[in-house]
């Protein structure tokens, strides 16, 4: 080796572990910052009440109407996507197993899909709730949520399913199973740790966005009762909240902040953890 | 014990499977068929070319200039895509060619949480660090005046936000790679880096335009943490120091508006319609990369 190529080797390889730790320093000071200022303004009245009058002038008040209005929401929306989607899923790996072109031409669907930014779906949404006369609602929120996780549900499970080896679907046959049985008995059984998996990351997503529900459920000071009014959101509140002069508000808003992003952290560890738990229905070949 | 026979409940999930299956693949479509129809009236009136490339943005006078939008979102776009490529590029290489196995499980979980924290969290952020950073810091010792709220601390953040995507792809990409291309280069006495610089980056390269590509398209799209630091105003950027706006933030900002001007929803629609192209069009070529890449 000349001392060029070692020189180059060498330089080439501190920039490779300078990026490498760049990234876990910039994770460690977002985590940081959001808890530093997040814990100073939590309080417990916060996370049990709705806003008072002047709440958004600094006066007392929680939001627990976005938390429970997000949390309604994104369970709403994750249920739809999860009907919706594990047909779907099912349909390509049990149904359509031999026909290799088509299934591609789906999943390559399915990635464009997941490509579209979450704003085009609001926009999509909201045309769609002047088109049926809906006015800003927890429903319109679901249904246009529920397009936006819809892919991401439908490939991370078609990831899982396929997985699932043959010989298993052709045993289930062979016992005199019938197509629709060996998709919904047996391969949602071999995959329940994956499809929980999907389900919790959907769900993380789903409660994350706010672009896509900012048209479509709107905002209100009160508790989520009915499907056909309008919700707050986690993410909206916290928007809402910044954008306050007042900087007791400002304040909450960075708790606010903490609340979701802890229930983001608590759900995706939740979904690391259920990997490991499903093993004992699960056939090991 | 069930309500149905057998052959009853194999019709009802079938059934259930394919309206699911036509209802998912018809979904981009019909995203395509009912932006384009509500911004038609828009496109009725004006020439396409005017609106893309017009630069007056005056919805009450009738004037919808998409141009400074455009150019804020891909001035945006690029300078976070900079930012992001080599960082990505040098970790990906690492974590998958010079680290033990165990450096990748420490890394997968600090990948899963940046990709998971929301976009308005990432914006809070910005204004948190990345705004006072660029006012108060790099403003001042560049001897440039700015309020902090420009096209740099919308890429800053939006360079951040795309990392996990853009690295979770290139780790699949090069683990991909055959050992045995690696092992033969370091037999003919490359040195680890010469092997990466002629095999390895060779033989991914159109995974990797392809995982920039997607990042690029993701960058986008992306609405809520760049509309909270990038400063919307309608004007064309002359530096990365100048407050900017984008497509996506335009949608955002105005939806409340915009049943009360002429017009204007037809106008935001065309912007949602815009960015539904743009999208489509990155995904479709990179998807081509990656086939290409596959085929090898």
């Amino acid at each position: 080796m000349t001392l060029a190529q070692k020189i180059e080797e060498r330089f080439f390889k501190v920039l490779m572990i300078l990026a490498t730790y760049f990234i876990l320093f910039i994770l460690a000071i977002i985590i940081y910052s959001i808890f530093e200022k997040g814990v100073k303004s939590i309080s417990w009245e916060m996370l049990t009440q709705i806003p008072k009058g002047g709440y958004y002038y600094g006066k007392d008040g929680g939001i627990l109407n976005a938390i429970l209005g997000s949390l309604s929401l994104a369970t709403g929306a994750t249920v739809l996507a999860f009907l919706i989607g594990l047909p779907v899923a099912l349909y390509i790996n049990v149904f359509l197993i031999r026909n290799k072109k088509l299934v591609n031409v789906i999943r390559f669907l399915l990635d464009l899909v997941w490509g579209i930014p979450s704003i085009v779906y609001g926009a999509f949404g909201f045309m769609l709730m002047i088109f049926f006369g809906i006015q800003t609602s927890l429903l319109a929120g679901i249904l246009t949520v529920t397009l936006f996780i819809l892919p991401i549900m439908i490939r991370s499970m078609d990831e899982i399913l396929r997985t699932v080896p043959i010989g298993l679907m052709e045993a289930a046959y062979s016992l005199g199973s019938n197509k629709s049985e060996t998709a919904f008995k047996i391969f949602t059984r071999q995959s329940i740790s994956g499809i929980i998996t999907a389900v919790l990351l959907s769900f993380g997503r789903a409660i994350g966005d706010a672009a896509s529900v900012l048209f479509t459920a709107g905002y209100t000071d009160n508790l989520p009762n009915s499907l056909m009014e309008p919700v707050a959101t986690l993410p909206l509140s916290i928007f809402f909240q910044l954008s306050s002069p007042v900087p007791e508000v400002q304040n909450r808003a960075y708790a606010s902040a903490l609340v979701l992003t802890l229930i983001i952290l608590i759900v995706s560890l939740f979904s690391r953890g259920i990997g490991k738990r499903y093993h004992k229905t699960k056939i090991n070949f | 014990m069930y309500l149905l026979n057998r052959q009853q409940r194999h019709v009802v999930n079938y059934s259930w499977m394919i309206v699911s299956l036509l209802l998912v693949a018809f979904l981009p479509f019909f995203l395509f068929l009912g932006l384009y129809l509500k911004s038609f009236l828009l496109l009725h009136d004006y020439s396409l070319v005017d609106l893309i490339f017009s630069r007056e943005w005056r919805p009450s006078n009738g004037k919808f200039g998409f141009y400074p939008f455009i150019v804020g979102s891909v001035w945006v776009t690029l300078v976070a895509m900079i930012i992001t490529a080599p960082i990505c590029l040098l970790t990906a290489i690492y974590v998958t060619q010079y680290t033990k196995k165990y450096f990748l499980r420490i890394m997968h979980p600090a990948i899963d949480i940046l990709a998971g924290i929301p976009s308005v969290v990432y914006g809070l952020w910005g204004i948190l660090v990345v705004v006072p950073f660029i006012s108060r810091y790099l403003g001042p010792w560049l001897e440039i005046k700015t309020m902090g709220y420009s096209i740099l601390a919308a890429s800053l953040v939006l360079s951040i936000m795309i990392i996990p995507f853009v690295l979770n792809i290139l780790i699949e990409i090069f683990k991909s790679i055959p050992t045995e291309l690696k092992e033969a280069a370091l037999s003919l006495g490359a040195t680890q880096w010469q092997t990466v610089k002629s095999v390895l980056l060779r033989k991914a390269m159109p995974g990797i335009i392809a995982a920039f590509g997607f990042g690029l398209a993701r960058a986008f799209g992306e609405t809520m943490a760049v509309l909270m630091v990038v400063g919307n105003v309608v004007r064309l950027p002359k530096s990365l120091f100048d407050p900017g706006y984008t497509l996506p933030a335009l949608i955002a900002n105005n939806y409340g508006e915009m049943m009360s001007i002429p017009r204007y929803d037809s106008a935001l629609m065309f912007a949602a319609l815009l960015l539904l192209i743009v999208s489509l069009f990155f995904n479709l070529v990179m998807h081509f990369f990656i086939v290409k890449y596959n085929k090898y």
